[in-house]
């Protein structure tokens, strides 16, 4: 039986990615009798290259995805090179699981809040600095550039970098190898460079691809962020397939598969671009140059991190005050009125997509629970590594959302499943898991195995050992990838549009909706509300083991 | 026939020889020592005998207990207890609850068993104390009692001792052997300490 769960979790998983991909493709190539579409072609293609402003869709879509990526990764790089070690980096420790626990929808519309031009910022300063007494008519949000867009997603990304480098920072042995490099005569940010890096980079490649993918497909900061004539190619083909009308039903599936190719070329680029680099850098990495001090670019970077940092606490500030705020004239840099008045109107269209969000994040994060520690208790059973196959795992997050749900979006309508609780568990299954399982491996594997042998020798089945030992040892790391599984599946906006049939709407959905109109109160509800379930739920993850085990020193 | 009886056991790990063939008889209430360096394959010996060989090892050869093949039991069904240098008590219970998860499920007076081993261990009254709050040799003795409970045929030790702080070295092997001789049980050791194998006083093996 268990040796079926890691067979049964990727059927799970890559079946359904495969069918969507499928489903994508036919009517994309003209196979949609639905829609009349019976003959196969390149017909389908040719309508869609015929789409006004598809090309500069294309480049900003490229553009945005690959700045935001680059700029996030020399970020949270630069920083462990100026801080690893220090306090600082301590310090950044402690907020990278709050920012990660906030939908990037939220943070999205709290900085929306910051940086338009009506925006706390520009309250802040004005008219002082700026002499500005009405918001300017300049565009800071959804800029021709993508600027904002790309600050958006780095207000995310970042923290995810460096919270992957601290994993894989405790993996290797780095401290020694770099105190050897100092005492070499190397100054900190150079002896990071040339003796961490490269061998960081490899075990963080994957979360590095994941990030491109995210950047150059997603839709809920996209939508908030980034210009709207054109979009991005993601936005433009949600904008079609809403369409009443179906007429461009079809481009908008060979639009997913566009835009699957040009995630594709992206990752294949970038791994060129990686390929180059060491090449070129083979030989600097040796040339004995020292670096100094770096006292500059190490106070840069730490500086960079820190205002970001700070962009994204003030982002959801923002969020808050406007949703207390019953005045707030430009440019005062407060409300001068305050009111629960918003909250109490608001609450009862609350409840349901607050309830819907909760639900679902419950139920997707126990399944994922349920098969990672059947999928680990089975490698530890067999004795074998997980076979690569799990890698595969990672795929939802590699591949573009857009274009396989399309095609599982008409699956699911053709099997009458479209609109099910069901239907929706299992889309953000798709997305949960993966993390879920990334949170848990390693503190699994990592169990002194004596633990479970002392066990057996006391006469205990693996069953009970399973319950009784490891269970409770590894409550704190359940604890934590329940907490992350939640909140990936609290910020998941596309999957919920896709799968929910219209008939589900969560937080998300909602907050992601309001954002295109005007009122700054409800939306300020709606997105403080988003960010705060997950946060509450994150609390609650840390708290329980610890009250559980506040009697137990061997626990902490 | 009765107690631990080895015949002809090797291992090998990815086709390498690691340790045997050996061969070696412990009758109930000996102690039988092995003393080999780090690396010798004593440690990959006595999880052979648990059961809980690492699947990259292959074993060949014949254990018996009482009689019994223990090939193709499961561990929990042998019924063999193993000590380590570390006390291993699970952090997550009690002490009580450490000594209780050892007690057969369907034994009529669980809880007076746990009370007796407590009483044994000179720990009467710390049942429901945190086990990371006791001393060393306290939870060298707590971990004794555990494996005891478990009403093992057979213990083995994987340098039980080498942990302890030399003065308490002595006072817990004497601890130790007199449970196990008390219980009549036979005792398989590894060990690289020299007075580890004086004290058990039985037969010892040099790999």
């Amino acid at each position: 039986m268990l040796r079926l769960a890691p067979v049964a979790t990727l059927l799970v998983f890559l079946a359904p990615i495969v069918a969507g991909l499928l489903s994508t493709a036919l009517p994309a190539f003209g196979w949609f009798p639905a829609l009349g579409g019976r003959e196969f072609g390149f017909g389908i293609f040719a309508r869609l290259f015929a789409q006004p402003g598809l090309g500069t869709s294309i480049a900003l879509t490229l553009l945005t995805g690959i700045l935001a990526t680059a700029l996030s990764l020399a970020l949270a790089l630069a920083f462990c090179a100026a801080a690893y070690g220090t306090n600082a980096f301590a310090r950044a420790q402690r907020f990278l699981a709050p920012l990660l626990a906030t939908p990037h929808a939220a943070l999205a519309i709290g900085f929306a809040f910051l940086i338009a031009p009506s925006g706390w910022i520009a309250r802040v300063i004005s008219p002082e600095l700026t002499g500005w007494t009405r918001p300017p008519d300049i565009a800071t949000v959804q800029d021709p550039l993508g600027l904002a867009f790309v600050a958006g997603l780095m207000l995310k990304e970042t923290p995810y970098l460096l919270l992957t480098l601290t994993a894989a920072i405790g993996q290797a042995d780095l401290a020694r190898s770099l105190a050897t490099a100092r005492m070499l005569g190397y100054g900190k940010f150079t002896a990071w460079a040339k003796v961490a890096i490269p061998r960081l980079y490899p075990q963080i490649r994957l979360p590095v691809y994941a990030v491109l993918a995210f950047a150059l497909s997603n839709v809920d900061v996209a939508l908030i962020l980034a210009p709207t004539n054109p979009p991005t190619l993601s936005v433009m083909i949600v904008r079609w397939i809403s369409d009443p009308h179906l007429d461009l039903f079809m481009p908008a599936a060979a639009a997913g598969l566009l835009q699957f190719a040009l995630v594709v070329a992206s990752i294949g680029a970038w791994r060129l671009g990686e390929i180059a680099i060491a090449h070129a850098a083979r030989d600097w990495l040796t040339n004995g140059e020292r670096g100094g001090e770096g006292r500059l670019r190490n106070a840069s970077a730490r500086a960079a991190l820190t205002l970001l940092f700070a962009l994204a606490i003030a982002a959801l500030a923002a969020l808050a005050m406007w949703s207390v705020a019953q005045s707030w004239r430009f440019p005062d840099a407060l409300p001068d009125r305050w009111t629960s008045a918003h909250w109490l109107r608001e609450m009862p269209s609350l409840a349901a997509p607050a309830t819907t969000t909760l639900l679902v994040a419950l139920s997707a994060t126990a399944i994922a629970l349920m098969l990672s520690v059947l999928c680990l208790e089975n490698e530890v059973r067999s004795g074998k590594r997980a076979s690569k196959a799990l890698a595969l795992l990672y795929a939802p997050l590699l591949i573009p959302q857009v274009s396989f749900l399309i095609g599982v979006q008409t699956l699911l309508v053709r099997l009458n499943l479209d609109g099910g609780f069901a239907a929706l568990v299992w889309a953000h299954l798709l997305f949960v898991l993966p993390y879920v399982f990334l949170a848990l491996a390693d503190p699994w594997r990592a169990l002194d195995p004596r633990y479970t042998r002392i066990a057996s020798c006391l006469g205990a089945s693996p069953w009970r050992v399973l319950f009784a030992v490891k269970i409770p040892l590894l409550l704190r790391p359940l604890s934590v990838a329940a907490a992350v599984g939640f909140a990936v599946s609290a910020a998941l906006y596309l999957p919920t549009l896709f799968a929910g049939g219209g008939r589900w709407t969560s937080l998300t959905t909602e907050a992601v909706t309001l954002a295109s109109g005007g009122d700054r109160r409800v939306l300020g509800v709606y997105a403080f509300a988003q960010a705060a379930l997950p946060l509450i739920v994150y609390a609650a993850a840390l708290a329980v083991p610890a009250i559980l085990f506040r009697n137990r020193k061997g626990m902490a | 026939m009765t107690g631990l009886s080895l015949r002809d056991v090797t291992l090998r790990v990815a086709d390498k020889y690691l340790l045997g063939p050996l061969s070696l008889d412990v009758a109930p209430g000996a102690v039988a020592t092995i003393m080999g360096p780090s690396g010798s394959g004593k440690s990959s010996l006595l999880a052979y005998l648990c059961g809980t060989l690492d699947p990259a090892f292959a074993a060949s050869g014949q254990a018996t207990l009482d009689g019994v093949a223990l090939a193709g039991l499961a561990p929990e069904k042998r019924r063999i207890g193993i000590l380590f240098q570390d006390d291993l008590l699970f952090p997550h219970l009690s002490v009580a609850g450490n000594l209780a998860f050892a007690v057969p499920a369907n034994a009529p007076d669980r809880q007076r068993r746990v009370d007796v081993a407590l009483a044994e261990a000179e720990l009467d009254g710390y049942g429901e104390r945190d086990p990371a709050t006791l001393s060393g040799g306290q939870r060298a003795r707590v971990s004794l009692m555990r494996a005891l409970l478990a009403e093992p045929r057979a213990i083995l030790l994987d340098e039980p001792f080498s942990k302890l702080d030399a003065g308490l070295r002595d006072k817990m092997r004497e601890f130790v052997f007199a449970h196990i001789r008390a219980r009549q049980i036979p005792c398989l050791m590894v060990t690289h300490d020299e007075a580890d194998a004086a004290a058990a006083g039985g037969y010892i093996m040099r790999l």
